[in-house]
């Protein structure tokens, strides 16, 4: 199971990273959430890793907990990171209007 | 007493949000002046309450780990304090028009100084990423204030950039709690002494991991691309409170190497020297490309980070008492020279800020004068406080003889370069002149008095050289001695231990 997990984050940062190096502002864009779910993965990880632990509740079963204070980090930082996304997508669709090129350079080409 | 380590947080918070719903900007203006006045006196009560020992205020009575602590000690009331100070110069410079050229500047001025409070009160990793994208989402509006397409695009880099380092931060938190189980600054140090073995080297991946993050707000070579295009595409008042953003990075370098690593050996100061090193040659040497005087403030601003980055990256912390000053010293003269080129782009009106020979300047005498003292700050000439900060950096590494030479050269030969450009830029603003002079538009007092004030602040530091050096040092004194720290924070019953 950790290496499934392991697996998943890396291939997710290796697309993110991959998109992230491209010209055009959406798939850099996309390449962003690719790598913020990359980020949250590790975060949620360091309470435990899913299949070996049960839910932080009362009442859930018999075994070790998962450590409940990660998942509240990644709440937050996966709010922080989906207001951001749409931030840096109006702010890509606002260059494209007025540098008339979706160009993260905002230069005009012929493609 | 320690419930006001929250003020400095909530006073620009609720005030931002006061803020927006006034369409007109009258209101707005008198919100922003009275909060910053509140916040200007919490500012520096706390900072005369820290001379004690540290304030510490748990949010909600919750302990670390579960909870997150808001530490007011003697080096974070006094980054509050500078970003207050600056806060209140670029308001008043603001107010005389340029906070009309866009909408919700002051209610993102206000979340930005939300931002920066919290980044420097807090005690803990995981509330200084928030704080951080607090800043940092604030700073991505005023950035695009006043619009434009060369702002639009430096701002996309500038945007993707920082998201990117965020979440190199947040792999970073990740690393750190799952072998550390926890992210307070006071019990990590304690935590991380005790790992061996694999999960000390994920410890130490994750660290470096966030110096990188930390460089990158710094604008430390190579990670420093972004800094030029950026603070050049800025508004001038933007780019004067900017300022302080870089050193937001070096502040957290800082508290990472002397809060959370003291007496651990990381490997943090070699990568601080080499950094600085490459940004100081990297600033000269764009100082001397520039071609308008917005940019020459700029790369001067990289040669003062990579500066402030040999100072701290020295053994055994032996350059922190001339790096907080030099800290000090060169926010408030930054800040002042963006302004000052601001009002001089003004009377250029066709040439703008361009170091080209143009027109003669309205008020050239008083502009003249306040350039030199500016110059004479930055460069580092006696008398002014540049001088005794960079003097303080030149003799740290004496005390032990290491990295002697890199320090030396490095300092002297910029201040050499900086020397050259400024004498070149003086020459060509005041003196030369390409054009026959057209309208002559004097300076507003509003726009005069903060870059005045901000450099006088220079020649202050210089007089005040005694008391400011005692305080510093013993502010760095607090800093090598993380004890303190921890004991307030964490309590002694629990040796720290989480």
């Amino acid at each position: 199971m950790t290496l499934t997990v392991a697996f998943m984050v890396g291939w997710l940062t290796a697309c993110g990273v991959y998109l992230l190096l491209r010209a055009r502002t959406l798939p850099v864009i996309l390449g962003l959430v690719l790598l913020s779910h990359a980020a949250n993965l590790v975060l949620f990880l360091g309470g435990g890793v899913p299949a070996e632990v049960r839910p932080p509740l009362v009442g859930s079963g018999e075994g070790p907990m998962a450590d409940p204070l990660p998942q509240a980090l990644v709440l937050t930082a996966v709010v922080i990171s989906f207001a951001m996304t749409a931030f840096v997508l109006i702010l890509a669709l606002r260059n494209r209007r007025s540098l008339k090129s979706d160009h993260v350079d905002g230069e005009r080409r012929e493609s | 007493m320690s419930q006001a380590l929250i003020l400095p947080v909530l006073i620009p918070l609720v005030a931002g949000v006061i803020q927006v719903p006034w369409r007109s900007i009258e209101p707005q203006r008198v919100i922003a002046f009275v909060a910053l006045a509140a916040q200007a006196v919490v500012a520096v009560w706390l900072l005369s309450a820290a001379a004690s020992e540290p304030a510490v205020f748990r949010l909600g009575g919750w302990e670390a780990p579960h909870g997150i602590v808001l530490v007011g000690d003697r080096l974070g009331t006094l980054m509050l304090a500078l970003s207050t100070a600056l806060a209140a110069a670029v308001l008043v410079y603001v107010v005389v028009g340029d906070d009309k050229r866009g909408r919700a500047f002051h209610p993102l001025f206000q979340f930005q100084l939300a931002g920066l409070a919290m980044a420097f009160l807090t005690g803990d990793l995981f509330n200084l990423f928030v704080a951080f994208e607090v800043l940092l989402i604030a700073s991505y509006g005023l950035l695009l204030h006043g619009g434009g397409g060369r702002r639009h695009r430096s701002a996309f880099h500038y945007v993707m950039l920082n998201l990117a380092g965020s979440l190199l931060f947040l792999v970073a938190l990740g690393l750190l709690y799952r072998v550390a189980g926890t992210l307070n600054m006071a019990q990590l140090g304690p935590a991380l002494a005790e790992l061996s073995g694999t999960g000390r080297a994920v410890a130490e991946a994750a660290v470096l991991l966030l110096v990188a993050v930390f460089g990158l707000k710094a604008a430390a070579f190579p990670l420093s691309v972004w800094l030029g295009a950026t603070y050049g595409a800025a508004l001038v008042p933007v780019a004067a409170l900017f300022a302080i953003m870089t050193k937001v990075g070096i502040y957290a370098i800082l508290r990472l190497d002397t809060t959370v690593l003291a007496g651990l050996d990381f490997g943090i100061g070699p990568v601080l020297h080499y950094a600085g090193l490459a940004t100081v040659a990297v600033g000269a040497l764009g100082t001397l490309a520039a071609e308008r005087i917005t940019d020459v403030v700029s790369y001067l601003l990289l040669v003062s980070v990579g500066t402030l980055l040999l100072a701290f990256g020295l053994p055994e912390a032996a350059g922190l008492r001339g790096g907080l000053y030099y800290l000090v010293h060169t926010t408030l003269v930054t800040a002042g020279l963006y302004l000052l080129g601001g009002v001089i782009a003004r009377q250029r009106v066709p040439l703008d800020d361009g170091l080209q020979a143009g027109a003669p300047l309205a008020q050239p005498l008083l502009l003249g004068a306040l350039f030199t003292v500016g110059a004479v700050a930055v460069i580092g000439l006696p008398p002014l406080s540049g001088f005794l900060g960079k003097l303080m950096i030149l003799q740290a590494p004496l005390e032990h003889g290491q990295r002697l030479l890199g320090i030396w050269a490095a300092l002297l030969g910029a201040a050499l370069v900086a020397l050259f450009v400024l004498a070149r830029a003086g020459s060509t603003l005041f003196w030369k002149q390409g054009m026959p002079s057209g309208p002559q538009r004097t300076a507003p007092w509003g726009t005069l008095v903060p870059p005045a004030v901000l450099l006088a602040a220079s020649v202050a530091l210089a007089a005040a050289a005694g008391p400011a050096d005692r305080w510093l040092a013993a502010a760095a004194d607090d800093l090598r001695h993380s004890e303190g720290y921890r004991t307030a924070v964490i309590g002694e019953d629990r040796g720290g231990q989480p």
